[in-house]
């Protein structure tokens, strides 16, 4: 299938201003991704995260008078801030997993889950609602895999947000992404809820050989769960290497009194899957 | 709490006398509004008492309700339930799709501008001009009035079920852009559902309003109990007038409380 050196994302100088004459939400980043890696994006609120994985998910466009490029998996989703001709169908192998988890609270746990076929499936059928026998059952599989199997017939609204982010993820795992990003997965769940999504993620890395970019703005997490880590300041990309060498002196460099929003609120106190799992 | 140590806390504000100012300039406006439409909208309220034996012996009358003709007065009022179902059926079915293209955060601009100047326009006028048009289009008869009542309910359901769509919560719909659906999709899936319950609840609320219209329509010849009323009127028989409102306020009265229970039970 892929070629070895097939990059799973590449971005190159990508620039994106909201208003003009203001300082860019993303300063010319540039950086790729191997196929099954696992790569941490950090940076404190307003550095640019969200709107990166929006950008990588063809979700927005860059500037239009920048050179800017988004390439997943060998094909243009953007460039030059115009959509790429493949872009629809690449959306189909970019799973995103967001920060307020975006299911549809008055659809079933399940439904929500069977959106992920809407990508591959006829879209006559779809529309009208209609999901074959095997597609529900591949969902089911999906839910079990998140460990909410039992939970498919409730509204997705009634699920606490954890169950809601893992109900997320399994949508994204019925997509067959072959890449993730995950905007701030945890960042409104407990900590108990938001190491069990980690684990579910560096899962689905470790097994489905699925890229994953997460973004957090905890570093501990980053260390804990990916080897290598991006970190944005102001929208431009400041660190680029393993998480390993993210210590405090490291961050206290890169964002001086802004690093202390990275390390609050701390990792429980068990301590997290080290990276000894990640790794095995 | 403590209380902050004397001399921190400031003075509650003032009001500024430019605010009073506004205050007196706004009563004068109001004042002088009313005076000017006073005499247009020809106020008399000395008339009132000048004939109120007239009034008394207009009143008598309909003290007397006459029902002796009830299986008529029934029928019809069926007949004008029926005008509201069929024009209130039709008008959502057709403000599905108009409602959800009149949406800003849908569609783009020269798609919602036209459309919703055409829905405008279909509110604009009134269901008993659109019974006058029509009763001369399709003759006299409930059809003329069904008519009149499906178009003006589809410029009023159109508007509101686009203001329920421009309420919506963008990020489910989002969710489903992400996983590669389509447009469509991103309506029925991401769209509808979290409108429903306010769709319904507009749908149910014009269908009472539609059966108080049905029975104005009757009154230029549009069919059902409107038209019988406006015989009887007319014939000055008040005792079978008298009777026809008290058919039409016990109707009137018994949908909307099954509908306001309706309606509390979707949202």
């Amino acid at each position: 299938m892929l070629g070895a050196n097939t990059m799973a994302v590449s971005v190159r100088g990508l620039t994106k201003t909201f208003r003009q004459g203001h300082r860019p939400a993303l300063d010319n980043v540039t950086f790729s991704a191997r196929p099954s890696e696992m790569v941490a994006l950090i940076g404190a609120s307003g550095s640019g995260k969200s709107t990166l994985i929006r950008h990588l998910a063809g979700l927005a466009t860059a500037d239009r008078d920048g050179d800017g490029e988004v390439r997943i998996l060998d094909r243009t989703m953007q460039s030059r801030g115009r959509r790429g001709r493949e872009l629809a169908t690449l959306r189909t192998d970019v799973g995103v997993v967001f920060q307020q988890f975006n299911l549809v609270g008055r659809l079933s746990v399940l439904t929500n889950v069977l959106m992920g076929v809407l990508g591959r499936a006829p879209a006559w059928r779809t529309s009208l609602g209609q999901f074959t026998r095997q597609e529900r059952v591949d969902a089911m599989a999906c839910l079990d895999r998140v460990g909410l199997a039992d939970r498919a017939a409730q509204r997705a609204s009634t699920l606490s947000g954890g169950q809601q982010q893992r109900a997320a993820i399994a949508r994204a795992l019925l997509q067959r992404a072959r890449i993730l990003l995950a905007d701030e997965p945890i960042a409104s769940l407990d900590p108990q809820a938001a190491r069990r999504v980690m684990e579910i993620l560096s899962d689905i890395n470790r097994s489905d050989g699925v890229t994953v970019l997460v973004s957090l703005h905890q570093v501990a997490y980053a260390a804990a769960y990916c080897h290598r880590t991006l970190a944005l300041r102001e929208g431009e990309l400041v660190f680029d290497g393993p998480s390993t060498e993210l210590t405090p002196a490291m961050l206290g460099n890169l964002y001086g009194a802004e690093s202390e929003e990275l390390f609050l609120p701390e990792l429980p106190a068990q301590s997290p899957t080290p990276m000894a799992l990640a790794a095995g | 709490m403590e209380a902050a140590p004397a001399g921190t806390v400031p003075p509650p504000p003032s009001v500024a006398p430019r605010r009073r100012l506004i205050d007196v300039v706004v009563v004068a406006a109001v004042v002088g509004v009313l005076a000017w439409a006073w005499e247009g909208a020809d106020m008399r309220p000395m008339d009132l008492w000048t004939f109120r034996g007239n009034m008394a012996t207009f009143l008598g009358d309909f003290l007397e309700p006459d029902f002796r003709r009830w299986q008529l007065y029934l029928e019809q009022m069926i007949v004008t339930v029926q005008i509201a179902i069929w024009g209130t059926v039709l008008a959502v079915v057709l403000a599905i799709p108009l409602g959800v293209l009149c949406a800003e955060n849908v569609v783009p601009i020269w798609v919602y501008y036209p459309i919703r100047r055409l829905m405008d326009a279909a509110r604009a006028i009134n269901e008993v001009v659109f019974a006058v048009l029509f009763v001369v289009a399709v003759g006299l008869g409930p059809f003329a009035g069904t008519l009149a009542i499906f178009v003006h309910t589809t410029g009023v359901l159109a508007k509101l079920f686009s203001e329920a769509v421009e309420a919506i919560d963008p990020r489910p719909v989002e969710g489903i852009r992400a996983t590669g659906g389509n447009h469509i999709h991103e309506v029925i899936f991401g769209i509808i559902p979290q409108v429903l319950p306010l769709w319904i609840s507009y749908a149910l609320y014009r269908f009472e309003s539609n059966v108080r219209s049905a029975t104005v329509v009757g009154l230029v010849g549009a069919g059902g109990i409107g038209q019988i009323f406006f015989e009887a009127f007319r014939g000055f028989d008040y005792a079978a007038t008298s009777a026809i409102m008290i058919f039409i306020i016990v109707t009137v009265t018994m949908l909307d409380v099954a509908s306001q229970q309706l309606r509390r039970m979707v949202i």
